[in-house]
């Protein structure tokens, strides 16, 4: 393989992997204030575009379509919380994976029934084609457009999370609920907060998904929902440092593994790579050994 | 002082082995069933054979998830496994006749859907919360690309044919097509319906439930809970293989499009519908989804839709049912139809008792 080729499958896999690693973080963010593994965040993502395309189809302007549908992720993440997930009794974790699972069948039909099956194309905002310099293709605008907007989401979340009195509110609410409750601080709402912020960020891992050759369909999503679990599950679930790591890492893998065997076998890959990590790792490679319990 | 003790009633029960105490009534319930098939359209004795098969595979995840607290997406991907070693052993042994290439098909269903099962259990069922849901969920979206993959055996999305297996001597006179397929569906459901009962009455369904409910204090009873979970996990995936071989003897074919995760989420509702670990549950829920999407699509229908948009809503308003069943039940019923009829009787019977007393005092 030359190198030149590297370099474009790396570039390619980073921006494939930022993808994986914003809905890899969407799932640690609720994971970590919750203890519930949001299996409909891929559903809820794609009603968002869906919102998205509509809003395109009416006014024509792809960045109109964007944040018509981050603010309908929003309003999903609010509606999801305040709505059902509210009422799941946190003591027994089957009730919560059921109940997600649920939402996810919901969402699907509704919107098979809204939209059909058939697949739509959903545009990018920037061309498709690489960039090349001098004879190495490097990498394409929307794919660096990919890379850039999870960049910039990430930092915002991190300097949310470290830097402001809400941040803090935040995180106190998700690692100490009761003490963060006789504080002051409405831990009620932050767990709002939490749902609403963490699916803005599947919705924009979505937005840049649909666009990157899967098209627009009410299963669009499953694959990079499983691929965002495996990432997040590289990084241990409740880190939102390894849920980038493991999605950008998970990106590239498969970026190189479509390269040697063409694009079927990813879901075996992708596969692969959970079981293995479980087996070798349960804990995520950036966690150290939990205490025994016996 | 002399105590005497009255001879203990001898129940009936006593005097056969406890494996049979099941077997008996419920081999009365199911021949009394398929002498009711008599009865039925063809069309609906099909649907019951239907819902057989599925049960099949209901029934092992309603065990799994009931006495484990394991979830599983992938029993449709087992299923599927079931379903191709089927198709793949009857095409071998077609020439054998009916009864040979039938039982070795579901025994080959049954068997490789098991060891898939325990490979697959021994990865992922020793893990907490929900860890095997992701896991089967990556499994059973990973079907159609490893038959894609293996295209020469498994013929891509095609998928395969089941030779077509005539009725067998004894029964060829008197029984038609379809009623001879329900007759094989339900004895399989019977098979499944022993060894789960039988199971998870015995120590194994005790270490189960006690491991659901306390790991920690289990373990130091000296049960390997982590080894419990993968064998529930193994003896679930081998009923759900066994309801893929039964499905795809059934239909005449098996392709992957029929086993995806719409299947796993259809199997997820017939059990939370039904009751999370009864088998009595297991068997309404699996009625119920046969009978669902069937009497959905006679209602649309009647809509006079246009024929796009009515097969948009027949296609997908099952799936939206699904979803909405799973949230509300297991939000305000969590115990499913079996918990509200137990409810409802013991209302009736308490209604009645104070009715009684009432009169009497």
């Amino acid at each position: 393989m030359a190198v030149g080729d590297l370099v474009f499958l790396t570039a390619n896999g980073v921006a494939h992997g930022a993808i994986y690693a914003s809905v890899a973080l969407a799932l640690v963010m609720i994971w970590r204030s919750t203890r519930i593994l949001n299996f409909a965040q891929g559903a809820m993502a794609l009603t968002s575009v869906y919102v998205g395309f509509e809003t395109f189809e009416a006014t024509g302007s792809v960045w109109l379509a964007m944040a018509a549908a981050l603010f309908a992720g929003a309003m999903l993440g609010l509606l999801a919380d305040r709505a059902i997930m509210r009422f799941v009794d946190p003591s027994e974790p089957l009730t919560a994976v059921i109940v997600t699972l649920g939402l996810l069948t919901f969402l699907q039909g509704v919107l098979g029934i809204a939209f059909g099956s058939q697949f739509r194309a959903f545009p990018t905002a920037f061309s498709t084609g690489a960039i090349s310099v001098g004879s190495a293709t490097i990498i394409s605008p929307q794919d660096l457009f990919t890379v850039g907007s999870v960049a910039v989401v990430m930092a915002a979340l991190l300097v949310l999370f470290t830097k402001t009195d809400l941040g803090l509110r935040l995180r106190a609410s998700a690692f100490a609920p009761g003490t963060a409750r006789l504080l002051g601080v409405d831990v009620s709402r932050m767990l709002t907060v939490g749902w609403v912020l963490a699916s803005v960020v599947a919705a924009l891992g979505g937005l840049l998904a649909v666009p990157s050759g899967i098209g627009l369909s009410p299963t669009a999503l499953d694959g990079a929902l499983i691929l965002g679990f495996t990432a997040a599950v590289i990084g241990g679930l409740d880190s939102a440092v390894g849920a980038l790591v493991g999605g950008v890492g998970l990106g590239v893998l498969l970026s190189l593994s479509s390269h040697w065997w063409g694009s079927t076998p990813a879901p075996i890959v992708s596969l692969a790579v959970l079981v293995a990590v479980l087996l070798l790792r349960p804990g995520g490679l950036f966690t150290f050994a939990g205490a025994r319990k016996v | 002082m002399m105590y005497h003790q009255a001879p203990a009633k001898q129940r009936w029960t006593a005097r056969v082995p406890p494996c049979l105490v099941h077997a008996i009534p419920l081999a009365i319930a199911l021949a009394a069933l398929f002498l009711a098939t008599g009865l039925f359209e063809p069309y609906r004795t099909f649907q019951l054979a239907t819902a057989c098969a599925l049960y099949c595979a209901v029934a092992g995840l309603s065990v799994l998830t009931g006495l484990t607290g394991q979830v599983s997406l992938g029993h449709g991907a087992l299923m599927a496994v079931g379903g191709y070693a089927a198709a793949l052993m009857m095409q071998e042994l077609v020439g054998k006749g009916t009864l040979p290439a039938l039982v070795a098909g579901l025994l080959a269903a049954t068997m490789t859907a098991t060891v898939a099962g325990w490979a697959l259990g021994l990865g992922a069922a020793r893990l907490e919360g929900p860890y095997l849901a992701g896991v089967t969920l990556a499994l059973v979206v990973a079907v159609p690309a490893v038959v894609t993959i293996f295209g020469e055996t498994f013929h891509g999305e095609n998928g395969l044919a089941l030779p077509a297996l005539p009725v067998p001597d004894p029964v060829a006179g008197s029984v038609a097509l379809e009623r001879w397929q329900t007759m094989v569906a339900l004895a399989c459901a019977f098979l499944v319906t022993l060894l789960l009962v039988n199971l998870s009455r015995s120590h194994v369904g005790r270490a189960w439930r006690a491991g659901r409910d306390n790991a920690v204090a289990t373990s130091l009873a000296g049960v390997d809970v982590g080894r419990m979970r993968v064998v529930a996990f193994t003896v679930s995936a081998g009923c759900a293989g066994l309801g893929g071989g039964v499905l795809a003897f059934l239909n005449g074919q098996v392709s992957p499009g029929a086993f995806g995760l719409a299947l796993s989420i259809q199997l997820l509702t017939a059990m939370v519908l039904g009751g999370l670990g009864s088998l009595t549950g297991a068997a309404m829920g699996s009625v119920l989804i046969v009978w669902l999407p069937d009497y959905l699509s006679t209602t649309i229908a009647g809509w006079s839709l246009e024929p796009a948009t009515a097969q948009r809503v027949e296609g997908n308003l099952p799936l939206a049912l699904y979803g909405a069943v799973l949230i509300l039940v297991m939000l305000l019923a969590p115990h499913g139809l079996t918990g509200m009829l137990a409810r409802a009787g013991r209302w009736l019977v308490g209604s009645v008792t104070t009715a009684r007393r009432g009169t009497a005092g």
